[in-house]
């Protein structure tokens, strides 16, 4: 690592002086060129694999949704109950004998699975199926309904996903830039009680957020009645939007604080013990020998090598966010995508419950597409492209 | 030998480790014993009886040690069963084929609160005419209160929160307006509001019999306001039923599925590392899918679809961790022992691919590993809990995380039954911060960079 950071300077010093200055633009142009080809066919190449990874694992998930015929009892039962009642409201038809009303409703009833596919063998559907759910274009959720009372699955989630993303798009900023401030802090003065006492509170983030979340609604909600016990806004949501974005912050206050007490001890200390870690390097030593400051030390010889994996943390943190979203939004109400999982599991929803895995597979491809992207940009062994195994 | 003393001596410079370790070894016991002392099948019958086993229990009361932090005292419960001889019991010819018996159940009342429910259940054998029962309340200040009477059935019970004529008759002779029985009875009538009067009760049950072989037991109940060293839930549930054995269940769900997903993974990443070639790279690229399929929605649709069992869910768990991205960790660390001469050296002598990987690979790198093990432990405990707030919990098993799912979906914190939430998510966090303070003075002592920071 650290050759690769002091190259350049060298480098510089060293040919610049006997090679033509014309030329050496020209390759540098050259260079850029080639670099910016690899990073597009870089990230183009992570986009398809990823775009595969998902299908393969929403795939997956339509396996699992169907090993005990369950979608398919499913829309059979829809059908049959749709083709009856329309039957039942007909007054000719009601006026025939039994037993041809009986035919009629089964030729119906066949005509419509055909219809729908379901008269295939499965391998053929579920990869039709795969195509709904990649597309989320899984028709009519059974039970829920969206809060402007459509049906339609896509609208049910796409209308709660920004309430979750505002949530825990603060929680997780908020926890990130916390923890890497004061990991930077600590591991400068480590030795010291506040040192220790991270030290000796890390083991809090054994317990997940939603943990915290019921001993917060206990403490502030139940016995101060300081804070709501839930929700996003109060009741009756106020007209003015200043008055609105104000009550949904006041209810943000303590699920955003169970996520950071569950996550920041932990998360203090890891920063803490990398960045410690990284002092003690060889570059860093000379560094301090050529007598620079400590911000300097710090921007340039700490922070600058490891800028790809404070990058992967603040993937990984994201990652395990999503799951994390669907109790603590559960405990906390938050009408968010977890709660509507929940809720769905709750009236036993399947074509929501679907959509929102799917869903999830797709936050996550994004978290990781993200990163990639990211550390194609920042990571020298990317962008030079003289790269090879990462490991 | 030698390895283990230095390990206990390092050891000891961690007392929190040490305190972790008496946590878990507590943990450890009570699951040993509590299957022993109340067997599975016992333990089902306690938590899932029915009616039958919970109906002297009271509901929703607060563990009886919640008298310490309250003003006065509140009532216990308090049970007389003639059928397990409790109270004084005596019988009576009244004439040929006519018996009385007389239930007598004496009780000191030193409470500064009433009880919720107050019932008398009766059990009667008859062939045709119903046995008829009697009831009169005596107080300490020397009245006594005509409550009722009934013919029994096989089994009947009176209830007295429900008897609007004993209401209203008790009304009348204390003035106070709205107060079912079970209060009233109770009420100091020397005192301006509703006060109870302290000191000794009785209850006379007189049971006429009008057969020859008909019998008659008798349950008087007075339901208190705490019970038991747990409580009781909104089903009058003893709640340390579920607590004790929660305990046995999260211990080896967390175990189990830490040592399941660590000991494949890693098994995995060796097979890889040392066959290398498109293995290495098959391995590699299902890591990267099971990256993205996301953990917990996969268990919450399997258990909305198919089966909430607990094992069942350990399986999948254990199944969806196997590819885990800690495999890309145990990789670079398999990586590196790889190129270690004593490799070399097995083979020269001829070892064959899998005693590699199994005799000389996997426990080189078994101490590193030891204390993420121990880290894992708890998120597992938390997972289960996890699934049984979402409602996913087992359909069959009391757990801790039920206790937290009854508790929150019957509104515990906002009806401000605390218990009911405090005491399984005590027992959650001790589990979670024993095995947390245990991991990372391990981890500290096992990563010699970690050690001197």
């Amino acid at each position: 690592m650290s050759q690769e950071i002091l190259q350049p300077e060298f480098s510089d010093e060293v040919f610049s002086q006997d090679v033509d200055l014309d030329e050496m633009r020209a390759t540098e142009r050259k260079a850029k060129r080639q670099a910016t080809v690899r990073m597009i066919r870089y990230t183009l190449l992570k986009l398809l694999a990823l775009i595969f990874t998902v299908a393969v694992g929403v795939y997956f998930t339509v396996l699992i949704a169907n090993m005990g015929g369950y979608v398919d009892e499913i829309r059979r039962g829809q059908i049959r109950e749709t083709i009856v009642l329309a039957a039942s409201l007909d007054p000719e038809f009601r006026q025939l004998p039994e037993s041809e009303r009986t035919a009629i409703i089964e030729q119906r009833v066949a005509n419509e699975e055909a219809r729908y596919g379901l008269d295939r063998p499965f391998i053929l559907r579920s990869f039709s199926y795969l195509a709904d759910a990649m597309t989320l274009n899984l028709g009519f959720s059974q039970q829920l309904s969206s809060d402007s009372g459509s049906r339609l699955v896509r609208n049910i989630i796409l209308e709660r996903l920004p309430s979750t993303l505002v949530l825990f798009g603060t929680s997780n900023l908020l926890l990130f830039f916390i923890s890497l401030f004061f990991g930077l802090t600590l591991s400068r003065r480590y030795g010291s009680i506040s040192d220790k006492l991270v030290l000796g509170l890390a083991p809090t983030s054994a317990a997940p957020a939603w943990f915290y979340g019921l001993f917060l609604i206990l403490i502030f909600a139940g016995l101060f009645s300081l804070l709501p016990f839930g929700g996003m806004v109060s009741a009756p949501p106020p007209d003015n939007p200043l008055d609105y974005s104000l009550s949904v912050l006041q209810h943000m206050i303590l699920p955003v604080g169970a996520w950071l007490i569950s996550g920041i001890f932990l998360t203090i200390y890891q920063w803490r013990t990398f960045f410690l870690i990284y002092a003690s390097e060889d570059y860093v030593d000379m560094a301090k020998a050529k007598g620079l400051t400590d911000r300097m030390i710090e921007r340039r010889y700490v922070l600058r090598p490891t800028l790809p994996n404070i990058i992967t943390q603040f993937a990984l943190l994201l990652i395990t966010l999503w799951t994390g979203a669907i109790i603590l939004e559960t405990v906390f109400n938050w009408p968010g995508i977890g709660q509507l999982y929940f809720r769905a599991i709750g009236v036993f929803d399947i074509p929501v419950i679907l959509a929102n895995t799917v869903v999830y597979a797709y936050l996550l491809a994004l978290t990781v597409f993200l990163l990639d992207f990211i550390y194609a940009l920042v990571d020298p062994r990317v962008r030079i492209g003289g790269g090879g195994e990462k490991s | 030998m030698i390895r283990l003393r230095r390990f206990l001596t390092e050891l000891r410079r961690y007392p929190s480790a040490l305190a972790g370790i008496i946590i878990i070894l507590l943990l450890l016991i009570t699951s040993i014993v509590v299957p022993i002392m109340t067997p599975y099948s016992e333990a089902l019958r306690l938590w899932r009886g029915g009616e039958d086993i919970w109906a002297q229990y009271p509901r929703n009361a607060w563990p009886v040690w919640y008298n310490l932090f309250v003003e006065g005292t509140l009532p216990e419960t308090i049970v007389f069963d003639s059928s397990k001889e409790d109270g004084v019991i005596t019988e009576q010819q009244l004439s040929e084929g006519t018996r009385e018996i007389l239930f007598s159940y004496e009780f000191d009342y030193q409470y500064d609160d009433f009880p919720p429910e107050m019932n008398v259940f009766t059990k009667a054998k008859y062939t045709e005419k119903q046995p008829f029962v009697e009831m009169t309340w005596y107080t300490p200040d020397g009245r006594d209160i005509r409550l009722g009477e009934f013919s029994s059935g096989p089994t009947t019970s009176f209830r007295f929160a429900q008897e609007e004529r004993l209401q209203r008759r008790l009304e009348r002779e204390t003035g106070i307006d709205n107060v079912a029985a079970n209060k009233a009875l109770f009420d100091d009538p020397s005192q301006e509001g509703l006060q109870p009067l302290k000191g000794t009760y009785r209850i006379e049950l007189a049971g006429l019999l009008f057969e020859e072989d008909s019998e008659l037991e008798t349950t008087f109940v007075s339901y208190g306001l705490v019970h038991g060293i747990a409580g009781t839930d909104h089903r009058r549930r003893d709640l340390s039923v579920a607590l004790l054995w929660g305990t046995p269940i999260a211990m080896a769900f967390g175990l189990l599925a830490a040592i399941g997903t660590t000991v494949t993974t890693m098994g995995i990443a060796a097979v890889g590392v040392w066959y290398g070639g498109w293995l290495d790279g098959l391995i590699q690229r299902i890591t990267e899918i099971n990256a993205i399929i996301p953990l917990l929605p996969i268990l919450i649709m399997v258990g909305t679809f198919y089966s909430r069992s607990i094992w069942l869910m350990l399986g999948l768990v254990i199944l969806l961790s196997i590819f885990g991205l800690s495999i890309k960790n145990y990789r670079a660390i398999f990586l590196q022992v790889r190129e270690l001469p004593y490799i070399d050296a097995a083979k020269a002598y001829g070892a064959g691919n899998l005693r590699i990987i199994f005799r000389y690979l996997i426990p080189r790198v078994l101490p590193l590993i030891i204390p993420s093990l121990i880290l894992l432990i708890p998120s597992f405990v938390f997972l289960e809990a996890s699934l049984a707030v979402l409602g996913l919990g087992d359909p069959v098993l009391p757990t801790w995380g039920k206790l937290i799912n009854d508790a929150n979906s019957e509104g515990a914190l906002f009806n401000g039954f605390y218990y009911w939430i405090l005491e399984p998510a005590g027992l959650l966090m001790l589990a979670g911060f024993g095995f947390a303070l245990v991991g990372f003075a391990l981890d500290r002592i096992f990563n010699p960079r970690l050690r001197e920071l």
